[in-house]
């Protein structure tokens, strides 16, 4: 990285301004734990959804409502938005004539759920 | 969740996220007083049991043999009494349960629970249909203390989707189901020491752990 930063610096042609700026760059993601927050998790109710569904192997849709205290319509899209990050995965199934939708973490989300994890513990390591 | 003060935020979320997995994943509105409750009946319920068994040997010995009327009026008076205690010491102990689940704002039926209700049930309707097959054969001797054996396994099954404390209450049990198999018609006290004493003090124990604060 200190090379790639003198390389970049020699690109700015000595600009000791860019240098500057770009030592700050490396300092703040060297110290700053917030690149390793996800976005996706910033939303309580996606969260929430990944704190249940790591420590259950499969959880269904009514179950997830009733423990985020949600509506349908709003958990559905939450839920459509982690499969798509494919954090998540859906597996339909029936009980009796009733769907049952249920509900897994999938490795790529059990890595991003503690990496997350990692970044918020660092930050609270930074703070003291 | 609303705390907007940039030091707290990420502590508050871990805690968030703590709270999500524990709520998710074991049943916590488990209360220690209803264990104490539990345990109260099954004090009262041996007691009562202890006079039935008194009057009925003092008949024996006033009519100096044994009666087959006096006999089977003893089994019917007992399991009365077992099924009454039996009611009493679940409407009580589910009343201090129902109320803490309130209080924390938990639905008192839900993954959690169930998962609790199945996982005892399982080694539960095991004993059942064990203890009824041998009552069936005349065989009362092992009763009570399959009685313990059965009910701690079920607590040490159900203990992985409640309090972890929950299993040496069932260790309690099996210890002392397995230690009366050794001291056959001795199963009152040992029914009195499990069901009621080891239930109080898991109770207290659970209560001054947990509750204390609220």
């Amino acid at each position: 990285m200190d090379f790639c930063i003198l390389f970049m610096g020699a690109l700015c042609g000595g600009n000791m301004k860019g240098l500057t700026k770009l030592i700050q760059v490396k300092f703040l993601i060297l110290k700053n734990p917030i690149t390793g927050l996800n976005k996706v998790f910033e939303s309580r109710i996606r969260l929430g959804v990944m704190s249940i569904l790591m420590v259950n192997e499969e959880v269904n849709f009514n179950d997830l409502k009733q423990m985020l205290e949600v509506t349908d319509g709003n958990l559905a899209t939450h839920l459509v938005n982690l499969e798509e990050n494919g954090f998540i995965k859906i597996h339909k199934g029936f009980v009796g004539k009733k769907t049952n939708t249920t509900y897994t973490i999938t490795k790529t989300g059990e890595k991003a759920f503690t990496d997350h994890i990692t970044a918020l513990e660092s930050m609270i390591k930074g703070v003291k | 969740m609303l705390e907007l003060n940039q030091q707290n935020q990420p502590l508050q979320e871990l805690r968030d996220i703590k709270k999500m997995m524990e709520r998710s994943s074991r049943f916590i509105s488990l209360s220690g007083l209803s264990g104490i409750a539990a345990g109260i009946c099954g004090l009262a319920g041996a007691a009562i049991a202890a006079e039935i068994l008194d009057n009925y040997y003092g008949h024996y010995e006033l009519k100096g043999g044994y009666d087959s009327q006096d006999f089977s009026d003893l089994k019917n008076r007992l399991l009365l009494l077992a099924i009454l205690v039996f009611m009493v010491a679940f409407t009580s102990s589910f009343l201090f349960t129902w109320r803490k689940a309130r209080k924390q704002n938990i639905p008192l039926w839900n993954m959690t629970s169930r998962k609790l209700f199945w996982n005892m049930l399982i080694p539960l309707s095991a004993g059942a249909v064990f203890i009824y097959a041998m009552l069936r054969m005349d065989d009362w001797i092992y009763v009570a203390p399959s009685c313990l054996i059965f009910y701690g396994l079920a607590l040490v099954n159900a203990s992985k989707y409640t309090f972890t404390d929950v299993r040496f209450l069932g260790y309690g049990q099996i210890l002392l189901g397995l230690v009366n198999m050794f001291f056959i018609g001795k199963g009152l006290y040992f029914w009195a020491a499990g069901f009621g004493f080891l239930h109080i003090v898991y109770g207290g124990i659970m209560w001054w752990k947990y509750e204390r604060a609220d």
